[in-house]
């Protein structure tokens, strides 16, 4: 099978803009898309960057947008995109670095914005928390995240709104204030009870679509909503009383 | 010129883990070739080992049969104080963990839950579900947020500076920017994980290209038992992606294509659960007899498991199935070869992952500290790094504390890091001469033949030859993509250099070592020999050609006898 593939160049340092080259690959066995993009680097042009490591969909380097749709490059079938032509683009809503790579410190500061740890409440206990799985069976839909950043690039929030923290930072919050073993204060949300963090959300739910590990971050965006809203009913009833 | 108290090498585990013992008062920083969570720790799967004694069939679990199985299961060259140390240290390290966030599957009751692994005596194993690794790294890179550890990532180390016996700081190679810069460090941590990729089937992430062992080995740190290669039983076939021992450990059957659960002529009473040395050792024998499918692959059977359990405890084994073989565990067996997974040996240190070198410390896959001996227990090394991966922060800050800063050795690592910047002048300045993949390529093929399960003079021989036929051609290597920026081309060039030393140096000591021990299994030496080689292999690197020598393994408690499973 012979693909063409059109791939988006740009060095920042050299390059007044973007464009794509296109670059033609033939391959007879099955190949990851990750495999292809480096047969073509090493036989083709070694000038050409993007990020990888695990191949296996776990570490989170590797997402770009193929033919318009939000993956990982390593299990990307190229077989499987039905087509013989790729186009392939880096994340939007992040600058590009070189080529296929972005820079993602926005998206690593809007994680550390959120105070992406266990408060841990009373001291070490000698043999552990006991808590029953079912507890935490509340919180794996969300430990599956890569933190590949898919959700935060397809995010027209993001796009639009530099305060926006982005569904995985706040998807990753959720994971924490539902972790029966947090005792987090509730004054502690107060940082995303805005249109930066929780009411950002245009809930047209992008992010839940191309999550290569099915985190579904908005669910945690709308449950963290509701919680506020509960908290702030509370208060309001508490204080009428 | 940036410069640390100490200075961690290396954004996995053990790093980490070393990065947030290190006392709060110094200076410290973590330099990463990939941002942290891109580490292949992330893909560890199964779990980590501690005796906790939580599932029913564990109540009688100590530390001391963890440590007795972790050296029987090394095949007696683990040291054994070591080995205690270690599993000494694992149950708070359980709880530590948990304490600070990791989400451990539960049994009924809320204790941490526990599954069997290979060679262990009872269910020791911690997990969350198949992703361990995974969640540990998330949480101390979020413990990391939360203590403000300063990162650089994507810089690649590319060469140790040791003055005097003395280390003095690192040269890097600023992956954003394509510069060659210095960096100063009273202390040193190398974290730097394994060299899988020297190898063609593997288990190992693309970036395992092992270049910190290599880079301390040219830097005249010893490189201990080397010549120790595991093999783990169970990759996905053609992908050669961790199918866990997990699997097995829940219960997974592997099956020729007689339909026998063949390990009952290897391991009769152990079964699928005996060590990965004799597990991948039956698979390999099994398809050599022609008894696997196509004469290349055996099945691993989780069907009788079923769908529930399946979906539950191994989720990410049938996501990777799916993703990458089209099957689905709950109703087709999965088709599993032997791959290359672990390094046992790795940077020769003591107790403390102190190296000979002052200042300069290791922990993790890529030292050597004495407990996986000539076989690692799966469930050990995640262990390993958090044990050992602390133990070197703590131990690096109180060197620190205790020694004196080195006057004036500005000028020194200034020149040492032109000397990188002339090396890379050069490659990019040839306009041809031989291409470093096509090597790498030649250099896998050679290790997976001659180097693998099954090994004897002649093929080792022959790979010493090819090996040093590399070395010369790697000296025509030349830079094809004349940009320095994010250049992996560079980045596998700088690198290969020390996967050439690392292929050496297993070779040379697989070699030499005349005789059959946990992982290195000699066609002509077939039984293990305790009255000449119950010994560590020391490679220091003399004037650029490895020097071989011996030294004593630590045998406190067990004599040594025949390992049977």
């Amino acid at each position: 099978m012979e693909y063409l593939f059109k791939i988006f160049r740009y060095d920042p340092l050299k390059d007044e803009h973007p464009y794509f080259e296109d670059y033609s690959f033939e391959t007879k066995e099955k190949k990851s898309l990750l495999e292809a993009l480096m047969e073509i680097r090493n036989e083709q042009d070694s000038t050409l960057a993007f990020r990888y490591s695990c191949r296996e969909a776990i570490c989170g380097s590797c997402a770009m947008v193929i033919n318009g749709n939000f993956d990982m490059a390593c299990r990307t079938e190229l077989q499987k995109l039905g087509s013989s032509q790729i186009v392939i683009e880096p994340l939007p809503n992040l600058e590009i670095q070189k080529d296929l790579v972005v820079d993602m410190e926005p998206f690593w500061q809007a994680l550390s914005q959120i105070k992406p740890y266990i408060f841990p409440g009373e001291k070490m206990q000698e043999q552990g928390h006991r808590i029953e799985e079912k507890e935490m069976e509340k919180i794996f839909q969300y430990i599956n995240c890569i933190m590949c950043g898919c959700c935060y690039s397809v995010c027209p929030v993001v796009s639009r709104d530099e305060r926006y923290l982005g569904a995985a930072a706040l998807a990753k919050l959720y994971r924490f204030v539902k972790d029966p073993r947090d005792k987090r204060p509730f004054s502690s949300l107060s940082g995303v009870n805005t249109e930066g963090g929780v009411w950002g959300c245009d809930t047209v739910f992008r992010c839940n679509e191309v999550c290569p590990k099915e985190v579904r971050p908005a669910d945690g965006i709308e449950a963290l909503r509701r919680k506020l809203v509960v908290e702030k009913i509370k208060r309001i009833f508490r204080f009428g009383r | 010129m940036i410069s640390q108290d100490i200075l961690v090498v290396g954004g996995g585990l053990a790093g980490l883990a070393a990065a947030l013992s290190c006392d709060p008062n110094l200076k410290v920083a973590v330099v990463s070739k990939v941002h942290p969570l891109r580490s292949h720790s992330v893909a560890a799967q199964g779990g980590i080992n501690a005796a906790l004694g939580n599932s029913p069939d564990g109540r009688d679990d100590s530390w001391e049969r963890h440590a007795f199985d972790t050296i029987k299961g090394s095949d007696y060259l683990a040291d054994q104080d070591i080995a205690e140390l270690m599993c000494q240290k694992a149950v708070s390290a359980i709880y530590e963990l948990e304490y600070l966030g990791v989400p451990f599957s539960r049994f009924p009751g809320g204790v941490i839950a526990q599954r069997p692994f290979g060679g262990a005596g009872f269910p020791r194993t911690c997990y969350a579900a198949d992703r361990t690794g995974l969640v540990i790294l998330h949480t101390l890179f979020e413990q990391s947020i939360r203590k403000q550890v300063k990162f650089f990532n994507e810089w690649l180390v590319t060469k140790l500076i040791v003055k005097d016996g003395k280390c003095l700081g690192v040269v890097v190679y600023d992956l954003a920017t394509g510069q060659i810069v210095p960096v100063r460090a009273r202390a040193v941590i190398f974290t730097t994980g394994g060299y899988g990729r020297v190898y063609s089937r593997t288990t190992n992430a693309y970036i395992n290209h092992g270049s910190g062992i290599g880079i301390a080995y040219k830097a005249g740190v010893p490189l201990r038992d080397m010549e120790f290669v595991q093999f783990h039983p169970t990759s996905l076939f053609g992908k050669n992606i961790l199918i866990t021992e997990g699997a097995r450990g829940e219960g997974g059957y592997l099956v020729n294509n007689k339909g026998k659960r063949f390990l009952e002529d290897y391991a009769p009473s152990a079964m699928e659960l005996a060590p990965r040395d004799i597990v991948a050792r039956s698979i390999q024998t099994e398809i050599d007899k022609g008894n696997g499918f196509d004469n290349q692959y055996i099945h691993l059977d989780l069907r009788h498991i079923g769908e529930e359990k399946i979906k539950k405890r191994l989720p990410g084994i049938r996501e990777i199935c799916i993703n990458f073989a089209a099957i689905d565990p709950v109703d087709t067996p999965i088709p599993i070869q032997p791959a290359q997974h672990y390094s046992m040996g790795g940077i020769d240190v003591n107790a403390k992952c102190a190296s000979l070198v002052e200042g300069f410390f290791a922990a993790g896959e890529c030292a050597c500290v004495g407990v996986h001996g000539a076989n690692r227990l799966g469930g050990n090394s995640l262990l390993d790094t958090v044990v050992f991966g602390k133990i070197s922060g703590e131990e690096a800050s109180i060197y620190v504390k205790g020694s004196e800063e080195t006057n004036n050795s500005e000028k020194f690592l200034l020149e040492e890091a032109l000397e990188v910047k002339a090396r890379i002048e050069e490659w990019e300045k040839r306009s041809s001469g031989v291409r470093v993949h096509r090597l790498l390529e030649e250099l896998k093929v050679v290790m997976s033949e001659n180097v693998g399960i099954f090994r004897k003079k002649k093929d080792l021989t022959e790979a010493l030859e090819k090996i040093s036929e590399l070395k010369e051609d790697y000296k025509r290597v030349y830079l094809y993509g004349k940009c320095l920026r994010y250049s992996q081309e560079l980045v596998n060039i700088l690198e290969f250099d020390s996967m050439l030393d690392l292929a050496e140096v297993i070779t040379l000591g697989a070699l030499k070592r005349e005789e059959t021990r946990g992982s290195h299994y000699r066609l002509d030496f077939k039984e293990r020999n305790d009255e000449n080689w119950l010994k560590h292999t020391l490679v220091t690197c003399k004037e650029g050609k490895p020097q071989i020598s011996y030294s004593g393994v630590n045998i406190s408690k067990y004599k040594p006898e025949e390992r049977k499973y």
